[in-house]
């Protein structure tokens, strides 16, 4: 696993040391705290930027290693109880201040700096760690309740309904096609209906997008086309569940319904080094906006990527000529093979 | 219609499956309410170009369609000397649902039940004629915003006018004259109701005339006809008339046509 937190199945969790917004706020805090001590000591600005760049002398190095030491351990530390976890931190850290100002002080040979030092990276240490462990409880509620929202927006009547109603044409004239559209329907509600805190494979949430479209299909028939660009999309890569399938549908809803003739909507994925890039193109009809329900949507999205995967995910949306565009940007992580089912049925 | 004639039934709903499982249905009620469908749309316009060529009883109308819903299709139907009974129907639509029931109009859910079907066609034929009243205020109250058409009803047929083709809508005497750029038409309809629903699309120049507002090219000044002296005509694009503009709307309209 690799430590992506997960706030509301385990409360008491480290950060993923792995992400950059975790990264970017240990650099700022560790910096600002740094230049509040340089600011006491001095008397001028002048004085300032010199006790700035002589506290850097022992910041530098300690932030440095301790970064790298957590994001290669973090796996690791992510198994130990929290309280443990985050003692080995706090303790590692203040051996590596104290160790660093040693190396220094050892020219000038002064005990009570080292001590100093390592109090103080013991105290900042403690203060980090608490002020992730409260984001962390802050943001528990909040995933709870996107994904009530996503329940939500996901269960849209209309599109159930018009489904029933097309099945029931089927059942006497072709009564094979009618069992596969309900096998669709109960599929894509299963998945609607389950715990959706845990990250799924793109490969499950592709298959769940795929009968998704075969039910709208069924009732718009020709109106609804499709193309699937995801030759090369990477099928082990983890990303929260419902996140393809909501846009598709918003896309159907407010891209292909309201025309007469054909609509065509496009799913592009693709691969780049570490970034998974997802771009969905519908037809964009101005006089339609007013059906309800796309913002919200795009807002319950948008905040489940904040939620997974914090500054490093982005979604983009807009209208593009005549076309209305989102485009999703997500880290690439892969799945453990085994883990999960869609990665063994992807193998 | 005779009692043992068969109730002819006329079908618009953009989803085929959709039409196809309402001919099931009724094809099931046939021991008990003998019915033919006569004919079936896959959307509003098509439905009003074919409706009035033939003879219908009762419209059963999806609500939810592109281009025209089925409210402003009934609204349209309405106008029609010799327009059928509507049933709508609808998957969900919690707004037009809410204004139905206010406004006394029936309508079916789908997916539709034989039982309940019978029942709305029973009740439709005995409510007669679709009328225009109640579907403007529910129309108003769904939310729906302005018409996408003005319709007239001419010789057995209804013709279709997008708003976009209209220049200018004058009221005369018991009418309101409708100006595109190739023709004119009579509407019955209140000047003043026009002017509220499609505000945002015209602008009232004279007490008696609205004008497109994307169609106002300029204006000329005039000598007035009524004894007020010189005054100021628009001169508009897609028609040759110079309609004088009023002291009072010269403030509103002036500013048009320059940019």
């Amino acid at each position: 696993m690799n430590g992506t937190p997960k706030p509301s199945e385990i409360p008491d969790a480290l950060p993923d040391f792995r992400n950059l917004g975790v990264i970017a706020r240990i650099l700022v805090a560790v910096l600002v705290a740094a230049l509040l001590a340089a600011s006491i000591r001095a008397q001028s600005f002048a004085q300032l930027a010199d006790e700035f760049l002589d506290l850097g002398l022992i910041v530098g190095p300690v932030l440095i290693a301790s970064l790298v030491l957590l994001s290669t351990a973090g796996p690791w530390l992510a198994k130990l109880p929290y309280w443990i976890a985050i003692t080995v931190i706090a303790v590692g850290v203040m051996w590596l201040t104290a160790g660093v100002q040693w190396l220094r002080a050892s020219v000038e040979s002064e005990s009570l700096g080292i001590i100093r030092a390592g109090g103080f990276a013991l105290l900042l240490t403690a203060l980090l760690a608490g002020y992730f462990h409260l984001r962390n409880r802050a943001f528990s509620p909040a995933l709870a309740e996107a994904r009530l929202q996503a329940l939500q927006a996901r269960i849209r009547p209309h599109f159930l309904y018009n489904t029933l109603n097309a099945v029931l044409s089927l059942i006497r004239k072709d009564p094979k096609r009618a069992e596969v559209a309900l096998e669709d329907l109960a599929e894509l509600y299963r998945m609607v209906m389950a715990d959706a805190k845990n990250l799924t494979t793109l490969a499950q949430e592709l298959d769940l997008t795929r009968q998704y479209l075969n039910l709208e299909q069924l009732r718009l028939g020709a109106r609804l086309v499709v193309q699937w660009k995801t030759e090369d999309a990477p099928r082990d890569a983890l990303v929260p569940p419902l996140l393809l399938q909501p846009l598709v549908e918003n896309a159907v809803y407010h891209g292909v319904e309201p025309g007469t003739g054909p609509g065509t909507i496009e799913i592009a994925i693709r691969r780049e080094r570490d970034r998974v890039h997802l771009r969905l193109t519908n037809p964009y009809h101005p006089e339609y906006q007013h059906r309800q329900g796309n913002r919200m949507a795009l807002a319950n999205i948008r905040e489940r990527l904040a939620l997974h995967f914090d500054v490093e995910a982005k979604l983009e949306s807009g209208v593009q000529g005549e076309n209305y565009e989102i485009a999703i940007v997500i880290p690439y992580r892969r799945a453990s093979p085994g883990s999960l089912p869609g990665v063994r049925a992807a193998a | 219609m005779s009692a043992s004639a068969p109730l002819r039934i006329f079908l618009v709903d953009d989803e085929q499956p959709a039409r196809e499982r309402m001919k099931e249905v009724l094809g099931d009620l046939g021991h008990e309410l003998p019915n033919v469908v006569v004919g079936e749309a896959a959307n509003g316009e098509s439905g009003l170009m074919l409706l009035p060529t033939l003879p219908v009883d009762v419209a059963l109308v999806d609500i939810n369609m592109p281009q025209m819903n089925g409210i402003e299709f009934a609204r349209h139907l309405a106008n029609f000397e010799r327009a059928p009974a509507v049933v709508f129907v609808t998957a969900h639509d919690q707004y037009a649902i809410e204004a139905f029931e206010v406004n006394a109009i029936d309508y079916l859910l789908k997916p539709v039940r034989a039982a309940r079907l019978s029942a709305a066609l029973a009740k439709a034929l005995a409510g007669g004629a679709i009328k225009c009243e109640p579907l403007e205020r529910a129309a108003a109250a769904a939310g729906q915003g302005p018409r996408r058409f003005l319709s007239v009803s001419e010789r057995g047929r209804i013709h279709l006018l997008p708003v976009a083709d209209i220049v200018y809508l004058k009221a005369e005497l018991k009418y309101v004259t409708m100006r595109t750029a190739e023709r004119e038409f009579l509407l019955e309809e209140s000047l003043a109701s026009l002017e509220q629903e499609f505000g945002a699309t015209f602008v009232r120049v004279h007490r008696s005339c609205l004008v497109a507002r994307g169609r106002v090219r300029g204006f000329e000044r005039v000598v007035d006809g009524d004894g007020e002296g010189a005054g100021w005509a628009v001169v508009l694009d897609g028609a040759a008339d110079k309609l004088p503009v009023s002291r009072r709307q010269w403030s509103v309209v002036k500013g048009l046509g320059s940019g």
